[in-house]
This record gives C-alpha cells, structure tokens and sequence, in this order.
C-alpha cells in the first residue's frame, strides 16, 4: 500500500511526463488554448493511460518476457508493435464513448482524440512500465503487480492533466499580454512551459 | 517526370525552411527535447528519424490505393513500428551505448508525430519517390535542429561537444564555470522557444 500511495505520487510530481520527459508534447501544445478542451484531453488521456499500462503489463509478464510464453522463448522485440495496437484499439474505444456521450468535447478535441493513438505519453508510459518490471522491488519506482502498474498509469495520467489545465489557464490570460511579434503564439508557449517545468523540478529532490 | 524536377525540389526543401516540421508545423517536438542533452545521442536520433520517415513514406506509398479508408490509421502505425523496431535491434546491436542512452526513446518514435502527420498528409496523395523526398527532407529538418539544440546544451552544459573538451582549461582558471542549467530538461523548451522565435522573426520578414 504505501508503495503503491509512493509510486502514485512520484508519477505526479517528480516523474511528471511533461515535465521531467516531455512526452505527449505535441497534443499538449495544440490543445492547451483554454482550460475546458485541456480538460478534457486530461481526462481522456489519464482513462486511456489507467487502461493500456495494466494490458500492456499483463502482455510484457504473461506472453513477451523471456521464457513466458514457452522455455526460451524471448519475444520482447515484438512488444512495440503489441503495445501500439493495445494503445489503438483502445483510442478507438473512448473515441467512440465520448461520440455518443459528449459530441461538443468531442467537436472541441477534433483531430486530437484519434491522434491520442500516437501521443507519446500513452506509448512512453507502458515503455518505462517496461523498464520499471526490472528493477529490484525495494526501489521506490519498480512495479511489481498488475495494480503498481495500474497506479502508475493513473498517476501519470493526472500528472500530464494537471499540466495542461495550468497551461490552458495560463495561456487563457496571456491573450492580454503584450508579446513580441514574432514570439508570438508558439515561441512563448515554449518558454512558459519551460519556465513551468523548472519550477516543478523544485519536486525532484522529493522523497516519498 | 525527371527524378529531380523543380517540384520534387520544392518538396525536398520546403521542410527545411518554411514548413519545418518542428518550427513550421509543431510536430515532433516530445522527443526533439528528451534527447539533446548531448550531441551524439542527437545525431544518431535525427538519423534514425530521417531513415524510417524516408521509408515509410515510402512504403506507405507504393500500398497508398489498396489501404482501405477507415483503418488507414492502424495499417500506418504497423508499418512505423515494424521500421522501428528494426532499427531499435540494429541500434542495439551496434551502438549500444546509444541506444541505453537514448533509452525509450527509440521506442517513441513510433509515436513521433512527424510521421504519421507526414504520412497523413503527404504519402497518402503522392507517388514513391516525392514521398521519399518529403521524408528525407522532413527527417533533415528535425535532425538540423535537434543537432542545433543539441551542441548548444552541451557546449554549455559541459563545456565539450561529442565528449571532446572543446572549452580550454585555462577558461576554467579564469573562473568560468559551466551552466548547469543546461543539461536539465527545463532548458531544452527554452532554447527551441528561442529557435522558434528566431526561425518566425526571419520568416516573417519576408513575408
């Protein structure tokens, strides 16, 4: 228990996928114009991550490590492919959900929900789930059961949601800003996450 | 069509200036700022960038008109992972401590919106060999600026480039210091922010 309220934790603050590994970038620039759409591509990332990194562990423990599936069988080359058409089928499935449930989310995500398929966060999370089974179980990081990866999942998930709802806002006040031309629009949305994400390194040190 | 018309020119150089897929388009950008902390890892992911969108362009091509339209998605992003996965094992076979470096990154390439927005918006509609182009093209542009970014942070950061002391002891005497801020990833986002708005206040220029 207090590994998994560690772990959740650490995937919040200090592992934070925007902050500390810049995943899920591009959607999160795109989408990050008010804080209404923001929230919504939070929730529906952070439900998609919850999913596909339990899947993906049982896929990783049950049938690709080395000598799961039969003796001396290591089929862990395949597990991008794997991992990818996990990660597709589910997209398609909150695509359809907030289709028949939310059609103005749905209007207002546009492009972006079929593009949660190649969002880097949802891919790079079940690749460090990857990683994170190897290591020894006392460390704070090493996901051991099926809910360890079930957590961290989740908290990535909010982690990436609290992100861009504080982008949305920021960027939602800095329509009455006076930027630089050329700084304008892109440029300085970089600089503010940068400036963000130093900020939040202030988490690093952290030790739950 | 000659193999290098003035058009399939265009095609080539057009991500290289005005549409460049990081600055121009936005896409690409999660792993752009992961690995630049130094220049090696830089290079060798611009590169393995440049040859699976060149090829999956490619591919995506030649089966354009047989890819039926509702699952043009999925079919996509098998060609991209099986292209990655190749190059993940050569990486692993032959550069290996680049490829520990480069950790799940490699991996996320398949993930890496370049592709699939260049095979989205340019493959999809045009023959084999523009699509190479457009994805030659495409790879150099995000390779030019991860190299950029690259050697800047590590000029600065560490005061060498590819691991070679490029800043002399004697600087160090007189109470240089390298930035450590640098190698952190907060300032990867600054220094593209600062790329992006160099790249915008040229462009806008001439416009």
């Amino acid at each position: 228990m207090e590994h998994a309220i560690s772990l959740l934790f650490r995937s919040i603050f200090v592992d934070n996928m925007i902050f500390a590994f810049f995943l899920g970038m591009c959607s999160y620039l795109a989408v990050s114009k008010t804080v209404k759409t923001s929230l919504g591509l939070g929730l529906a990332v952070t439900f998609v991550l919850t999913v596909t990194v339990p899947v993906n562990y049982l896929l990783q423990t049950k049938v690709l490590g080395p000598d799961c599936l039969a003796e001396g069988v290591d089929l862990s080359y395949l597990s991008f492919i794997l991992f990818i058409a996990v990660i597709a089928g589910m997209v398609q499935l909150v695509e359809m959900t907030v289709e028949k449930y939310s059609p103005s989310l749905y209007a207002a995500l546009g492009i972006f929900l079929p593009l949660i398929a190649v969002n880097c966060a949802i891919m790079g999370a079940s690749l460090f789930m990857q990683q994170r089974i190897l290591m020894e179980p006392t460390n704070s990081q090493a996901i051991t059961s099926i809910w360890d990866a079930m957590v961290y999942g989740f908290g990535s998930g909010l982690g990436w949601t609290l992100a861009i709802v504080a982008l949305g806002a920021i960027r939602e006040k800095m329509q009455y800003s006076d930027v630089p031309k050329p700084l304008q629009g892109l440029g300085i949305v970089f600089i503010t996450v940068g400036l963000m994400a130093m900020a939040m390194m202030c988490f690093s040190g952290l030790n739950i | 069509m000659a193999l290098f018309s003035k058009q399939n020119k265009e095609v080539f150089t057009n991500p290289l200036n005005v549409d460049h897929p990081i600055l121009g388009q936005v896409l690409g950008i999660c792993s752009a700022l992961a690995v630049t902390s130094q220049l090696k890892p830089a290079i060798v992911m611009g590169l393995a960038v440049t040859v699976i969108t060149a090829f999956s362009n490619v591919i995506i091509s030649i089966i354009r008109n047989t890819i039926p339209n509702r699952i043009r998605i999925v079919v996509q992003l098998v060609v991209v992972a099986a292209l990655v996965t190749i190059v993940s094992q050569i990486l692993k076979a032959f550069a290996y401590d680049v490829s520990v470096q480069l950790s799940v990154y490699v991996g996320l390439i398949i993930t890496n919106c370049i592709l699939m927005g260049r095979l989205e918006a340019f493959a999809m509609q045009n023959k084999p060999w523009p699509s190479f182009l457009d994805g030659v093209g495409n790879g150099l542009g995000y390779a030019m600026i991860l190299v950029i970014v690259g050697a800047a942070r590590e000029l600065l950061g560490r005061g060498s480039l590819l691991g070679f002391q490029i800043i002399p002891d004697c600087a160090y005497d007189f109470g240089y210091m390298n930035n450590g801020m640098m190698t952190m990833p907060a300032m990867a986002l600054i220094l593209v922010g600062c790329v992006i708005w160099v790249h915008r206040a040229y462009f806008y220029k001439e416009k």
